[in-house]
């Protein structure tokens, strides 16, 4: 790993030794973006695929991604949940190009190659040729020509993929803390209830950064502050995995009582501001604690959320330098009724492409990419909470989730 | 088939809510945004969902409002609480079609396009799709009691604070 960078041939050097300072080119340099899918997404990670209850049926399939590679997860006749590269042995040809679906077979358009639920190939079109003309000789082994199959891990119903052997099992990559948050959140079998999908005009890691970065919360969203979602004062904290690479951000509906903190000023306080219909805002406590807010990250764009009753998986897919897509998927429990799907629909107005405490993060990555691109020889400073990588209990004031990502960038990045 | 006589019965109507989508959408153009919760009966809902929700039968959407309150709460909240780069819409609506007028609730569809300008001068076709409206008749003035926007892409352009 340590020559990994040489061997793709970019001479990018990270100029300092912690991750406090963040240079601009890493946000818009193309060579940077063709390693990361080498050796982030097609590297030792754990990527988000969909969920069980999205492929009930043997036959069901649905297209995803991991970094740039098209991948289809599919459930076969055993009732198994597999996951391929979408892309014919042959030609290269994706084989499934409507986003989801029910088949037999996989079945190229191209060249009518099939192949299996599991991705072995069974059939070659005209393989004897024609009147003993063409077709495959007897060196064509089929067993070899089967499609890239992604090993896969259920957790809690999540598809996890990873294209690497190397990569820990899913429990142990994010560790025992942030397995129990999942646990915390997904209590239920879960139905989905739509998706979103936002492009944002900047670079995936600057929204993975966003995510990462708990002292922006009150700030930038003034819903938050106003509302009591996330306000300076509510007790929460920052869990960090012990490999800093995943993290968890949450709140409380506790007041840690600094009167310090209320006399900041802060733009998104507005005490005057208010809601003429408040229902969008009620929680039911379902999950028997009074955390208002929570937001894991599972390196390197996974995210899991919880706000309020708005539970969802956030799927970061880049698309090129300057473009990443966001997909929602939108979540409840199978078991909730008429009163709290409509609550559900309801909460959803908080986030989203169009949601009161989510659309910013659409536009603040773009302020900076568009600044990014005018100098990429300067940096970031991360200086909140010290150039440390630890937990916080307490205060979310900090910018130790962001380094955390930054350690794990690096150490998959071998620079 | 629509027959001359079906066209006859509607004309009126027809013209009316014409009229209605185009105060609609020269208010929203306009940015008089404060008066936009006027076109929706005190009860009005209004839905944007993409077509890929649509068409799956999940009812999550981008925008919900239910009632009075939640239509001003969109517009308090892009006036004082969102953060986004200032932009301008240019409705074009077509294709009025009436689907019933029978009783008291008109129901109605409609195609529209949205382009989107923003202050550098950048334009694009923001979002197209169609619009099922149900319209009735309020103290003598044609209000929505319901519009339910359904976009064609599934993908938004950085965000939605605008309605449609």
């Amino acid at each position: 790993m340590d020559t990994a960078h040489m061997d793709a041939g970019t001479d990018f050097v990270w100029p300092s030794e912690d991750v406090s300072q963040i240079p601009f080119r890493v946000y818009t340099d193309q060579e940077i973006y063709d390693l990361e899918q080498k050796l982030i997404f097609q590297g030792p990670t754990w990527n988000f695929l969909c969920i069980d209850c999205e492929i009930p049926n043997p036959g069901d399939y649905k297209m995803t991604n991991i970094g740039d590679a098209p991948i289809v997860v599919v459930r076969d006749e055993n009732g198994d949940i597999n996951a391929m590269v979408n892309r014919c042995a042959h030609k290269g040809a994706m084989l499934c190009y409507k986003p989801r679906g029910n088949i037999k077979e996989f079945n190229c358009i191209y060249h009518n190659w099939t192949y299996d639920l599991r991705g072995k190939l069974t059939g070659v079109a005209f393989h004897r040729g024609v009147r003993g003309q063409g077709g495959l000789t007897e060196e064509f082994k089929h067993d070899e020509h089967g499609l890239e199959r992604i090993r896969i891990e259920n957790v809690r119903g999540f598809i996890m993929g990873t294209f690497s052997e190397h990569t820990p099992p899913f429990a142990e990559y994010i560790g025992q803390e942030l397995m129990d948050n999942i646990d915390r959140v997904f209590i239920k079998p879960l139905k989905v209830l739509g998706y979103h999908s936002q492009v944002f005009p900047n670079n995936w890691k600057l929204y993975v950064e966003n995510n990462k970065d708990s002292y922006h919360a009150s700030l930038l969203h003034v819903f938050h502050n106003t509302f009591g979602v996330v306000r300076p004062t509510m007790t929460g904290g920052i869990l960090l995995s012990d490999s800093r690479w995943h993290h968890l951000s949450y709140t409380e509906r506790k007041e840690i009582g600094d009167e310090n903190i209320a006399k900041e000023k802060v733009r998104s306080r507005q005490d005057e501001y208010s809601l003429s219909d408040t229902r969008m805002m009620e929680h039911k406590l379902e999950l028997g604690d009074t955390i208002t807010n929570s937001i894991q990250t599972v390196f390197p764009t996974m995210v899991l959320q919880q706000i309020l009753n708005a539970l969802a998986i956030r799927q970061l897919i880049p698309r090129g330098v300057e473009e990443s897509e966001l997909i929602w998927t939108i979540l409840g429990f199978e078991d909730d009724d008429a009163e709290m799907d409509e609550l559900r629909l309801k909460v959803n107005n908080l986030v989203g492409p169009a949601g009161f405490i989510s659309m910013e993060d659409g536009c603040v990555g773009g302020f900076i990419q568009k600044a990014a691109m005018a100098n990429v020889d300067a940096q970031t400073v991360l200086p909140m909470g010290g150039r440390v990588i630890e937990p916080s209990h307490g205060s979310r004031v900090t910018e130790s989730a962001v380094r955390g990502f930054w350690k794990g960038w690096r150490e998959c990045m071998g620079i | 088939m629509t027959t001359t006589t079906d066209l006859d019965r509607d004309l009126a109507i027809r013209l009316r809510i014409d009229a209605l989508i185009a105060d609609y959408i020269h208010c929203i153009d306009e940015d008089r945004l404060e008066e936009w919760p006027d076109f929706f009966t005190d009860d009005g809902r209004y839905h944007v969902i993409t077509r890929e929700n649509y068409d799956l039968g999940m009812p999550v959407a981008l925008i919900y409002c239910d009632g009075r309150g939640m239509f001003e709460d969109r517009i308090s909240a892009l006036r004082e609480a969102n953060i986004f780069e200032p932009h301008v819409y240019c409705h074009m609506v077509a294709a009025l079609k009436i689907i019933d007028s029978s009783g008291p609730e008109i129901a109605t569809q409609s195609n529209f396009s949205v382009t989107r300008t923003m202050p550098e001068g950048e334009m694009m076709t923001f979002l197209c799709g169609k619009v099922f409206d149900t319209v009735v008749e309020v103290d003598g003035a044609l209000k929505f009691k319901e519009r339910k926007v359904i976009l064609d892409s599934r993908r938004i352009d950085t965000l939605l604070v605008i309605p449609v």
